[in-house]
């Protein structure tokens, strides 16, 4: 028992707390070095692939998931545990304060920091009786004695203080609250075509720990339109200057369709979810027939940018012919006249388009029963029949017999995350209360001032006023003279 | 919407034109500094300090006699080196301002926020800090600060435009938002007065570090040369946690600011970007700077080490995680 006392003393002392502020900033640093599972798992992948040996090693300390490790929570848990032991007490001691007056004045003001005196010979109870209404006036609470005033100033410091304390702690709740319930997806959509709220149509989809399917609103949309502009000339040539995608949207499946433009930092908020636009490319078009003339595929099929002048990388898979037939290769919007380093595109807008493709014949493996990429093709059971460049609408006569291909034009596709956090707006207000209470508790200075009337022999009063600064905060002096003036002090010399 | 090219041209050349004036002030303070002699000695704060720390409550007031003015003007005061401290006063007003219209001009010649790249960011934070300094200069003397703020500016613009330099140009659509004047300037701010912030609390271990040696009756050893010329540890280290504890709310607002924005942008408020990260580690650095101000044990030299780790930690993030760490927030134009 004595120990548990022990213990929660320690863990609720400032020192204590002050270890943990460090470990958690220490704790940090290793989740902004190496990659992050929540936020790029390609590269956690790929760095496990260079590294072997220490790579394991890293993941089994969770280097790749720090900020979601056990390590991580139970500093921050012990964190919270610190504050809300520190900081209930300090509030309910608060409270008493705030409800009690301030303390009796000392009995010798000449030992405080400031301190003013001078004869004056108006009536003592008169004097204390006048000061108190004026100080009050000026914001500070008062208590009177017999011949004294005591003052005190900028309790709102301490409540500041215990409101930014506290507000952490809520923010704390909300983002885990948010977290937990709620979800993320992401979903890539051509234009012309559309999405419908629902798991299976997501290409990646992260709930919460305890998020149900039916809290999917059923909302869906169609991608009329994407544009993207880009720089041309200079020192940034290329560089992206704006997206947009205009949209078709129904909030619920018996609504009018309105339609509605994402744009980047402008995300569509509808039914509790949020729609953002956070990446593009090109789709092209392609119209493929067997060695008869049958029509076997036609079809836009999404090719993923490599480059900053999307250089885009895809495949085609056509399982209806036999021997089956796959299509890989490049889009290239603004192809670039030298190949000297393979199909590049040199401009990140169609302005020149060209696909550069290959042909294979055989097995797609489609039927072996493993997942396959949309994004690649499993060559091992197929040969390459060929090779060729093409400009839009023109057509490649495969060899073997193996049909055509028709490279009839492109559509463009978008990237969209879709969320849903119920906690966002419990963050934004916790994080809001924290600036206030922060503000409080940095500027407000905490003061405390007094009066003193002393019967001289002569029938006159000695006045004394002084101050006490419990903050380090500018000032008090001047604001101790203010209120010596209040009293009729002479003025300084 | 093009680039004005000759606007951009006169604001390359405006920011020739602050650091010739921001040199010519690194030389004067230096002068001044070499000139002047802080009004206690030494000696006098190290004892003042020993006795004062019997009786202080939680106040750094000096507990002498009544109505001491706690006001901190005096101090610096540089007695000889007043007349070349003067003039480099003068040359930084004209720096700030030259500088000022720079980055004006700048913006104009895009037609947008100058803040969109690294270059204009360390133009932004050269101007932070050095108007800083001048605001604070019109109610106290601070001559003796300033070989120690002009030095940073300098080497920082330098930076901007030997290493840093970009084209003007317009934004990248991530960019395109008025999150980024707000987010962004509320950083630059703080960048600036956590520099100045970081200066005084180098300068509080160079005098304190003086006091206590004196204090000890040992020589006040190699720091004793700039000891002698600015203010007492005391005072050094209050001037330091004033800024810190004024800034430190709109850091937090900074941060905030920045997640609003990150909402809007990519989906989520907070999504540990090493970006995101060490703005996080420097208000935790922070607030433990201001923690260790009120824990008995690490007040003094340790908060001072803890404030110049903050520091550290703002410098790590701007130039180490936006240059080589791959994160979204990828605006260096490098
Ligand atoms: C999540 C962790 C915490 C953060 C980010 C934090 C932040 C801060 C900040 C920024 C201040 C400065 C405001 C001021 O000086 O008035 C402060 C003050 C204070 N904090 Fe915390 N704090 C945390 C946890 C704690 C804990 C665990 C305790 C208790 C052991 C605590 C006790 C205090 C006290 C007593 C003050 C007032 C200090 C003073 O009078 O200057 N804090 N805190």
């Amino acid at each position: 028992m004595a120990t548990m006392r022990w213990l929660w003393r320690q863990l609720t002392s400032m020192r204590v707390a002050l270890i943990l502020l460090f470990l958690l900033a220490l704790a940090s640093i290793p989740g902004s070095i190496f990659p992050q599972r929540g936020t790029s798992p390609l590269r956690v992948n790929e760095f496990l692939k260079d590294n072997p040996t220490t790579g394991p090693i890293l993941d089994r300390l969770y280097m790749f998931d720090v900020f979601a490790s056990p390590w991580f929570a139970s500093i921050y848990l012990l964190l919270f545990i610190s504050l809300t032991g520190c900081v209930l007490p300090r509030a309910l001691d608060h409270y008493k304060e705030l409800r009690s007056e301030p303390p009796v004045a000392p009995r010798n003001l000449r030992r405080l920091p400031v301190h003013q005196q001078w004869q004056s010979n108006s009536d003592s109870s008169q004097i204390i009786s006048e000061t108190a209404v004026a100080w009050k006036k000026r914001g500070w609470r008062v208590r009177q004695g017999d011949g004294w005033l005591s003052a005190e100033k900028g309790y709102a410091r301490e409540t500041g203080n215990l409101l930014f304390h506290l507000s952490l702690l809520v923010l704390l709740l909300a983002v885990g609250y948010g977290g937990a319930v709620g979800y993320r997806g992401t979903v890539i959509v051509r234009e012309d075509a559309g999405f419908a709220n629902n798991v299976t149509q997501y290409d990646t989809f992260a709930p919460g720990r305890i998020f149900g399917a039916d809290q999917l609103p059923p909302f869906s949309f169609e991608l009329q339109e994407f544009e993207a502009t880009f720089q041309r000339g200079g020192q940034q040539n290329g560089a992206p200057r704006g997206f947009r995608a205009d949209l078709l949207v129904k909030d619920d499946p018996q609504s009018e369709p309105r339609p509605v433009t994402v744009e980047v930092n402008y995300p569509l908020r509808t039914s509790g979810i949020t729609v953002y636009l956070v990446g593009h490319g090109y789709a092209p078009e392609f119209t493929v027939r067997d060695a008869s003339g049958k029509v076997v595929w036609e079809d836009a099929s999404v090719f993923l940018p490599q480059d900053t002048a999307f250089t885009s990388s895809g495949v085609v898979k056509i399982p209806d012919t036999v021997p089956q037939l796959g299509l890989q290769g490049f889009f290239l919007p603004t192809v670039s006249e030298d190949f000297s380093n393979g199909p590049v595109s040199k401009f990140p807008a169609p302005d020149d388009p060209e696909v550069y493709l290959s042909a294979w014949q055989g097995d797609l493996g489609l039927d072996s029963g493993m997942p396959q990429s949309v994004y690649r093709l499993e060559t091992e059971n197929m040969k390459r029949i060929g090779i060729e460049e093409l400009a839009p609408g023109e057509t490649w006569t495969l060899p073997n017999s193996a049909g055509t291909v028709e490279f009839t034009g492109y559509r463009q596709w978008a990237t969209f995350v879709i969320t849903k956090d119920p906690g966002k707006g419990w963050a934004l207000g916790a994080a809001i209360a924290s600036i206030i209470g922060l503000s409080l508790s940095l500027l407000i200075p905490r003061r405390r001032a007094w009066l003193r009337v002393t019967a001289t022999d002569d029938r006159g009063n000695v006045i004394e006023v002084a101050g006490l600064s419990k903050t380090e905060a500018p000032g008090l002096a001047d604001e101790i003279s203010q209120l010596a003036k209040l009293v009729n002090a002479p003025e300084e010399k | 919407m093009t680039v004005n090219e000759t606007l951009a041209q006169a604001s390359n050349t405006m920011v020739y034109g602050s650091m010739t004036a921001f040199t010519g002030a690194m030389v004067a303070f230096s002068i001044s500094l070499a000139k002047g002699r802080r009004l206690e000695t030494i000696e006098t704060s190290a004892q003042r300090t020993s006795a004062s720390h019997q009786v202080r409550m939680g106040s750094t007031a000096t507990l002498d006699k009544p109505s001491v003015s706690t006001s901190l003007s005096d101090d610096g005061d540089l007695g000889e080196g007043r007349r070349a401290g003067n003039i480099g006063m003068s040359l930084t007003w004209l720096g700030t301002l030259l500088l000022g219209m720079a980055i004006l001009f700048r913006g104009l010649s895009a037609g947008r926020v100058p803040m969109g790249n690294m270059y204009e960011f360390s133009l932004a934070a050269g101007f932070a800090v050095s108007l800083t300094y001048c605001l604070m200069s019109i109610s106290r003397d601070l001559r003796w600060l300033g070989v120690f703020i002009t030095v940073p500016v300098l080497l920082d613009l330098g930076l901007a435009l030997t290493v840093l330099y970009a084209e003007s140009s317009q934004l990248v659509p991530a960019l395109n938002s008025y999150w980024l004047a707000i987010h962004v300037s509320a950083a630059v701010v703080c960048f600036g007065a956590f520099t100045i912030g970081a200066a005084l609390s180098g300068l509080y271990l160079v005098a304190q570090s003086a006091e206590d040696r004196v204090a000890a009756g040992k020589e006040p050893g190699r720091s004793a040369a700039i000891a002698q010329r600015i203010p007492s540890a005391d005072r050094l280290d209050l001037m330091s946690y004033r800024i810190h504890a004024f800034m430190f709310p709109i850091w937090t607002f900074a941060v905030i600011a920045g997640a609003i924005w990150a909402e809007a942008a990519w989906g989520r408020y907070w999504g540990w970007d090493p970006k995101e990260t060490w703005a996080f580690i420097t208000w935790v650095i922070y607030a433990a700077y201001l923690h260790a101000r009120a824990t008995a044990g690490w007040r003094g030299k340790k908060a001072a080490y803890v404030a110049i780790a903050g520091y550290a930690t703002i410098l790590f993030n701007y130039f180490v995680v936006n240059i080589w760490v791959q994160g979204l927030h990828s605006y260096s134009g490098l």
